[in-house]
């Protein structure tokens, strides 16, 4: 397979924080490479670091040292305008606690990406498009009876289906998910599981990460992080 | 659209947003009530001092005045932008009443009734010849002797409301008016003989001009006798004023510009006259310039409520800001979302800021409503409380105000909320900068939850 195949490749991720008056370093060197359609689990125990390359491969996050490409462009050279296209079209997000806004419904929230890079006058032509992909979306995670409710009226699987519904809206090239079912009974956990495997079938390109390694085996390749580097 | 919904959904489903409008509210009902009564009084004030006044006047606060003012009124009467114009004598004079050991001493203005109602309000300012000002000096019972209108308070009580106690059928009293008569060149005329003037006049009407100083010291007399009176008829006649009205298209300030072109052109023709220097001491002054003395008090202390009240301003910008912040703490979830789906700092900062002006107008809008809700019944309510516990905002006995002023200026109204609208952007903006400056990564850690 040659290197264009990959989606995203992230070589030589440094990244340390401060807490307190102690420097921690997270991530000391880790590369990873995703294919285009591949489900990959990145595995790892608490604090090795795992949700902190998600986040720079999404961009929600900068690397000390080290690249980022994503389909041979450098994020390190993105535009701060262009880091947000990023986030809004080409990556999807589904975390670990859902984070839906309590002030939208559950449709509101699934077409927020999609409201987002849209004015008050193209929003009214594009409004009636983006609410049918919605609800169409919303029936493909079976909500659809549930598209008018809030947040707070769903349980957790419910809510993590919604999160993955938004995450979809852009039909972004890349799904990011951070421990999907970490905060779901095993039944629910199970359920998101199979709704990531079913799109991912479909062609999604998903990096997945989880302590769990039950989990990690759901996806097509697992990669184990320990001290802050690719085993 | 998702600024506008998260903006609208901001406001109406948190608890603090309503005490934030709130806040915004009362503070817009507040400025709004006190604007509005104090623009009307300084407005009545000043109404009641043009119709005292007229338009605009000639002449000196000398006492000895200015001779030639019966040529200078022919040429104001030929200018086509002149409507009307009445001379006056302004001096002092003691005044004793029938029966009194006592005299004090007042302020005598000598008019013509009738040319004098022409120019200022002096016809309706009387009480029981009301428009009918050429029986203003008409006493009750012999309307052939000398008669005299006394300002309202010189002469009446007032009641708690602020109404005079007036007889149906006054006695035409004697009031002996005495007059230090002065030259041109403000000697006493008749030094070496007996040195005054007396004349009695009796009591013909009273005068309510609404402005307390005037009715509480002035007594207008017929202008002859008032020039006799003041050694003004002889041996050249001479006026302390010339009252103006222009007509009714003419600007102030235009009028008054062409009657000093008029005046200058006059003072020219005259300089060789005899005391033709007693001219140079003369005046041209619109209303508003000559009775600033006591207009300008009223605008300063309207200026000092605005600038107090402008503080208010400052309270709500400060409240919201408090509002906003912890608004803010509480939302970073939110913030970390947003820009999670690719929203970008600025957007961030339209959300809270579109939250801002939405409280800024429905704050304002209630506090409008409210005011005028106020407004429309404070003098009843003044009233009410009067009634039932005696609080009064004025002593009506003391201060000569009647109704409190209640008719909103809609320009103010769009000012203030304007302002309001501006003071919660002013007191979001950290808040929001702040919220924008947010990294999405901290933003969504699970501490922050």
């Amino acid at each position: 397979m040659s290197k264009d195949e990959f989606i995203i490749e992230a070589r030589g991720i440094y990244k340390s924080y401060r807490m307190g008056a102690a420097q921690v370093r997270v991530l000391k060197g880790a590369d990873i490479a995703v294919r285009r359609g591949e489900f990959v689990a990145i595995v790892g125990a608490s604090g090795s670091g795992k949700s902190t390359l998600l986040h720079i491969l999404g961009a929600l996050d900068r690397p000390d040292k080290g690249a980022v490409r994503f389909e041979e462009r450098d994020l390190g050279g993105m535009s701060g305008r262009e880091l947000n296209r990023y986030r809004n079209k080409t990556v999807g997000f589904v975390f670990q606690f859902y984070h839906l806004l309590d002030e939208l419904s559950v449709l509101e929230n699934v077409i927020l990406p999609a409201m987002v890079p849209v004015g008050v006058i193209r929003w009214v032509s594009k409004r009636g498009d983006v609410r049918r992909r919605g609800r169409e979306l919303l029936e493909a995670v079976g909500l659809g009876e549930r598209a008018v409710h809030k947040p707070y009226q769903l349980s957790g699987g419910e809510r993590q289906r919604a999160a993955i519904a938004r995450a979809l809206v852009n039909e972004p090239k890349l799904l990011l998910a951070d421990e999907p079912t970490g905060n779901l009974d095993s039944v629910t956990g199970n359920g998101i599981l199979e709704l990531l495997e079913r799109l991912n079938r479909a062609g999604q390109t998903i990096v997945m990460v989880t302590h769990d390694e039950r989990v990690a085996r759901r996806a097509g390749r697992i990669i184990t992080l320990a001290d802050g580097r690719i085993k | 659209m998702y600024k506008l919904i998260l903006a609208f959904r901001y406001l109406y489903r948190r608890r603090i947003s309503y005490l934030a409008l709130g806040a915004v509210a009362l503070c817009v009902f507040i400025v709004v009530v006190v604007m509005t009564v104090m623009r009307g009084l300084v407005g009545d004030f000043k109404e009641k001092n043009h119709s005292f006044t007229g338009d605009c006047v000639v002449g000196t606060e000398s006492l000895v005045g200015f001779p030639y003012y019966k040529d200078f009124i022919e040429v104001l009467e030929k200018a086509d932008f002149v409507e009307h114009v009445s001379p006056a004598i302004n001096s002092y004079a003691l005044v004793s009443a029938e029966g009194s050991q006592h005299s004090i001493g007042l302020e005598i203005i000598g008019i013509d009734a009738v040319r004098h109602s022409r120019v200022t309000g002096f016809g309706k300012m009387l009480r029981y010849h009301k428009d009918d000002a050429a029986r203003a000096f008409e006493p009750r019972g012999d309307a052939n002797l000398p008669g005299c209108v006394v300002g309202a308070d010189l002469w009446l009580q007032r009641n708690s409301r602020g109404e005079y106690f007036y007889e149906p059928n006054p006695a035409a009293t004697a009031m002996t008016v005495t007059c230090f008569p002065l030259t041109i060149k403000g000697a006493l005329a008749k030094a070496g003989t007996d040195l005054v003037n007396t004349k009695t006049f009796y009591f013909s009407d009273t005068s309510e001009s609404g402005l307390a100083r005037v009715d509480s010291s002035v007594v207008y007399l017929p202008f002859e006798d008032v020039q006799a009176l003041c050694g003004m008829k002889e041996p050249v006649a001479r006026a302390s004023w010339i009252h103006i009205k222009f007509k009714a298209n003419v600007h102030l300030e235009e009028g008054c510009r062409k009657v000093r072109l008029l005046w200058a052109e006059f003072c020219e023709q005259m300089q060789d006259k005899p005391n033709a220097e007693a001219l140079a001491g003369v005046s041209v002054q619109s209303w508003k310039e000559h009775r600033r003395e006591f207009i300008a008090a009223m605008e300063k202390e309207q200026t000092m409520l605005t600038a107090m009240f402008g503080l208010v301003g400052l309270t709500t910008v400060f409240i919201v800001f408090v509002v906003f912040y912890m608004i803010v703490s509480h939302k970073t979830k939110d913030i970390g979302i947003l820009k999670s789906v690719g929203a970008s700092g600025v957007d961030v900062v339209a959300v809270f800021l579109g939250f801002a002006a939405m409280l800024g107008v429905a704050g304002s809008v209630a506090g409008v409503a409210a005011a005028l809700w106020f407004l429309r019944d404070i003098n009843a309510l003044e009233r009410w409380l009067f009634e039932r516990f005696g609080f009064q905002l004025w002593d009506r006995t003391i201060y000569a105000i009647g109704e409190i002023p209640h008719r909103v200026d809609l320009t103010m109204v769009l000012v203030v909320m304007g302002c309001a609208v501006l003071a919660c952007l002013a007191g979001a903006v950290l808040p929001s900068v702040r919220a924008a400056q947010n990294k999405p990564v901290e933003a969504l850690q699970v501490s922050q939850l």
